[in-house]
């Protein structure tokens, strides 16, 4: 930026400027591109240290592993964009697992052969648990005007707290090799199957987000909820469904993990509330709501993955990867906050 | 805590302590006989933002002792060439001169420290600290390393006094109305003894009384020698205190002249860059069938108190009355924002026992809240969200609970159109528009949807003269077609010659209630101040 030069310069620009004013355009927009480049970074570096890295199999491995990041962040999202915050979501994990595999357990006890009557039962209960989670934190903040941040984090410990209890702390066996078969480790033309259910997810997500009036009024509570309700919007049930929704999903991916480790436990889930949020920041949605786009989450989401599996493969120690995903994070957010700043002020005329 | 601002407010606190003249006892730069009495010079100041020129090779200068108008339609670059004086943008091209002096601002600080204070109309304070705390805020006097509180509520009390803002100093600012928060902004901004003052719209919020002691106020510092920019849209005001003014219009400076030499219809000119005829039209009122039945209606925030009032199809009915009389609440109330404690509310001859914003809006009234940015816009949506918002539960719009798009998209452009929204792009984001054009956006929101009575709260605050006559054209078409408007204002004029019925309110009462040839200036004011 110059001051110097006089009134009687023509007002031009040179092909520096123009360069920098594309990218800065591109960053504002806060489009794919940014992500794109990400990946495809982060897959060159993983992919030069160490070759197998891109092979196939392991290809289909991080597209399996992030299944269950992408469905918890797209319900994390809809929370963002109303403005809100779910920490509740690794706990739902928790509780469902548990929960889903001691109605299981107990059906098949009660009578060996229904297997299908006992997966569908575990099923029926790991959602109850979902949508009842989300219940009471829609009623928490929609109602009583907890602060979501307060009323998630008091749901992280209390789901937590009953999964530990249902469980002894200890894991529960006895799921239905089924079950695990159908939901974990079943492929259909090799491509492993929660990435079957996980795109069915994306699809209905992405519909109601883009094509339904309840999608345009999660964004519209977040942007402004004062105007929403002028609007005629009922906006504390729409709170209450952006809770509920990412109480399902998060059961959902709480069903799809237990299937994978055949058992119920209480320790699986919790990675999954800061990735969920960082996922969202990464693909786009902003922390203050009204803004974020699932496909971008989507490729967030795809994005940590990407990270946490390069860094296995290379043999980065967990504890290292835990502060890489928490610098991720913070990084995803300062860039957040410098889109705002220097988009706040663009007019149009 | 900076050491200039800190000898300053200690300096204030001197002054305001000791008996000297409060206003006076300033280090200001009074320009000595022969100087150069210019204040501020800038040249050939040029800012872009993706997409826009906002100012382009302005030239201004301010002398010392002047009040400056900045005149112009919203988006002419007003608040970018004030926003570069005031050091919060920086110009992509061009120079500041300060006193003769080439200089560079970093940002507001470093400008406040040249002695260059703004008060803008997106307010800095803090809301939740005191008004004593806020007038401080960053200059706080210490004694050592902990606060000296008496010298704060000493100096507040003073600054409030001297400066004739009938303020507590230990009210919190969030308990405010918006023309206290307005008088405290002021008065934080003068503290720090500034040479320049920029004023952005300062009496749009404040009442007659309150107006006369800024100006008051005004003439005091001028004649102590600061310089002062002064951004108004009402052109009584720029001819009651301005000395100059300088017309933008599309980032361009169009002219710098003295306000001796220029005639209102001239100015408007220059502004809009287009004739202007009569500014306020005169509306045919065909009053049919009541709409709007109100009686004895109070609210439990006790702002209105056994309020009754009627709106009939095809008339404008206004209500009149100083700034927190409880004109809003009214509407609000028959809304359904405001929660009622006891009256009845009818439309098109339903009772409605509890009405919600909801449910009114199905039956065909809507209102159109007076804070754009705070209750009527998503912001960081596009104008085609913004405007479809309130119809997508309407098979118009949605059917099957599926979100008809293209139709979404047409009406949008169709109401761009309508109401000349510029520049005419449906998918930008709503606050990347002017203050103007961002209204519209509001009025087209309001008429997506199919509605028999409009309550427009204070519809032309902060909006230039152009997009005000285009808003009173809007207000006429929808009255000739049958529809029942009311509206909620603080500006005389518009009451005065819009409005069919008048009912002039205070203490949230209905004091007085005119009719058309009735309705007059004095009666109207003569009401304000009832008490009973």
């Amino acid at each position: 930026m110059s001051t110097d030069l006089n009134a009687e310069t023509p007002v031009s620009l040179s092909t520096a400027d123009k360069v920098l004013a594309g990218l800065k355009r591109a960053f504002l927009s806060g489009g794919i591109l940014p992500l794109l480049i990400l990946l495809v970074i982060s897959g060159l570096f993983f992919g030069l240290q160490e070759p197998r890295f891109l092979s196939l199999p392991n290809v289909l491995n991080i597209l399996r592993q992030s299944t269950y990041l992408i469905i918890v962040s797209m319900g994390q999202m809809i929370v963002l964009l109303t403005a809100g915050l779910d920490l509740s979501v690794g706990s739902i994990i928790a509780l469902v697992s548990v929960v889903s595999a001691i109605v299981m357990v107990e059906v098949l006890g009660a009578s060996p052969d229904a297997v299908g009557l006992a997966m569908a039962a575990g099923i029926g209960a790991g959602l109850a648990v979902g949508v009842g989670v989300g219940v009471i934190n829609g009623i928490g903040v929609a109602l009583l005007r907890v602060p979501p941040f307060m009323m998630t984090l008091g749901m992280l410990s209390i789901a937590f707290g009953a999964a530990l209890t249902l469980s002894s702390g200890s894991p529960i066996f006895g799921v239905p090799e089924t079950y695990s078969l159908i939901f974990g480790y079943g492929r259909l033309f090799s491509i492993p199957a929660p990435v079957y259910f996980t795109a069915g997810l994306f699809v209905i997500v992405y519909f109601v987000l883009n094509w339904t009036p309840a999608g345009r009024y999660f964004y519209a509570l977040g942007s402004n909820r004062r105007a929403a309700r002028l609007s005629g919007i009922k906006t504390n049930r729409y709170l209450l469904y952006a809770y509920i929704g990412s109480g399902v999903l998060a059961a959902i991916a709480g069903l799809l993990l237990t299937a994978r480790t055949a058992s119920g436990e209480a320790t699986i889930g919790q990675d999954l509330v800061l990735q969920s949020v960082a996922a969202c920041v990464i693909g786009g949605v902003s922390l203050f709501g009204g803004i974020g786009r699932v496909g971008n989450v989507l490729l967030g989401a795809f994005f940590i993955s990407l990270l946490t599996n390069g860094m296995n493969l290379i043999q980065v120690e967990s504890y290292v990867q835990q502060i890489v995903v928490g610098v991720v994070l913070i990084l995803a957010i300062v860039v957040d906050q410098l889109r705002l700043r220097y988009g706040g002020h663009a007019r149009l005329d | 805590m900076t050491q200039a601002g800190l000898a300053q407010a200690l300096d204030f606190r001197a002054a305001a302590a000791g008996d000297a003249p409060l206003v006076a006892a300033r280090r200001r730069a009074v320009p000595a006989p022969g100087a150069d009495p210019i204040a501020l010079r800038i040249t050939g100041a040029s800012k872009r933002f993706p997409g826009v020129r906002a100012l382009d090779n302005v030239d201004f200068d301010l002398r010392a002792g002047e009040v400056h108008v900045l005149f112009g339609e919203n988006g002419a670059g007003k608040s970018t060439l004030i926003s570069i004086i005031a050091g919060a943008l920086k110009p992509d091209w061009g120079t500041i001169e300060l006193r003769g002096e080439r200089i560079e601002l970093h940002s507001v600080d470093d400008a406040r420290k040249r002695g260059i204070a703004a008060v803008f109309q997106d307010f800095s304070l803090a809301p939740d600290l005191t008004v004593e705390e806020n007038i401080f805020l960053g200059i706080e006097p210490m004694r050592g390393i902990v606060l000296d509180k008496r010298a704060i509520r000493e100096g507040a009390r003073h600054a409030l006094e001297a400066f004739g803002f009938a303020l507590n100093p230990r009210a919190v600012v969030s308990s405010l109305s918006r023309a206290e928060q307005q008088m405290l902004e002021i008065t934080k901004a003068l503290v720090t003894n500034p040479s320049i003052l920029i004023l952005d719209e300062p009496t749009a919020s404040l009442t007659d009384r309150e107006t006369t002691a800024l100006f008051r106020l005004v003439a005091t510092l001028k004649a102590d020698g600061a310089a002062i920019i002064y951004i108004t849209h009402r052109i009584s005001e720029l001819e009651k205190i301005g000395d100059r003014v300088t017309v933008l219009r599309d980032g361009q400076k169009i002219d710098t002249l003295p306000i001796a030499e220029v005639s209102h219809k001239g100015l408007v000119e220059l502004m809009t860059g287009r004739p202007i005829g009569n500014f306020i039209p005169r509306i045919r009122h065909e009053p049919a069938e009541t709409l709007l039945s109100v009686s004895n209606l109070s609210t439990r925030n006790k702002r209105v108190r056994g309020t009754s009032i009627s709106v009939r199809g095809g008339e404008v009915v206004g209500l009149a009355g100083l700034v927190g009389c409880g004109k809003s609440e009214i509407g609000r109330a028959c809304f359904g924002v405001d929660a009622i404690e006891s009256g009845k509310i009818e439309f098109l001859g339903i009772p409605v026992p509890a009405p919600s914003p909801a449910a009114m809006l199905r039956r065909g009234l809507s209102y159109i809240p007076s804070d754009r940015h705070r209750e009527g816009l998503m912001l960081n949506r596009s104008m085609r969200e913004n405007v479809s918002l309130a119809v997508l539960d309407t098979p118009e719009l949605a059917r099957g609970g599926v979100l008809r798009r293209s139709a979404e998209r047409s009406l949008a452009r169709r109401l761009c159109d309508k109401l000349r929204v510029r520049p005419p792009h449906i998918e930008s984001d709503v606050n990347k528009f002017s203050g103007g054009n961002q209204q519209k956006v509001l009025l087209a929101k309001s008429v997506a949807r199919k509605t028999r009575l409009f309550i427009f709260d204070e519809p032309t605050t902060g909006i230039d003269v152009g997009a005000k006559v285009e808003f009173y054209e809007f207000l006429q078409e929808l009255v000739v077609a049958g529809n029942g408007v009311l509206l909620i204002s603080s500006e005389l004029p518009e009451i005065l010659n819009l409005c069919n019925r008048v009912y002039v309110v205070a203490n949230g009462s209905i004091r007085a209630e005119l009719e058309g040839d009735a309705i007059d200036e004095q009666k109207i004011l003569a009401n304000f101040f009832h008490n009973g």
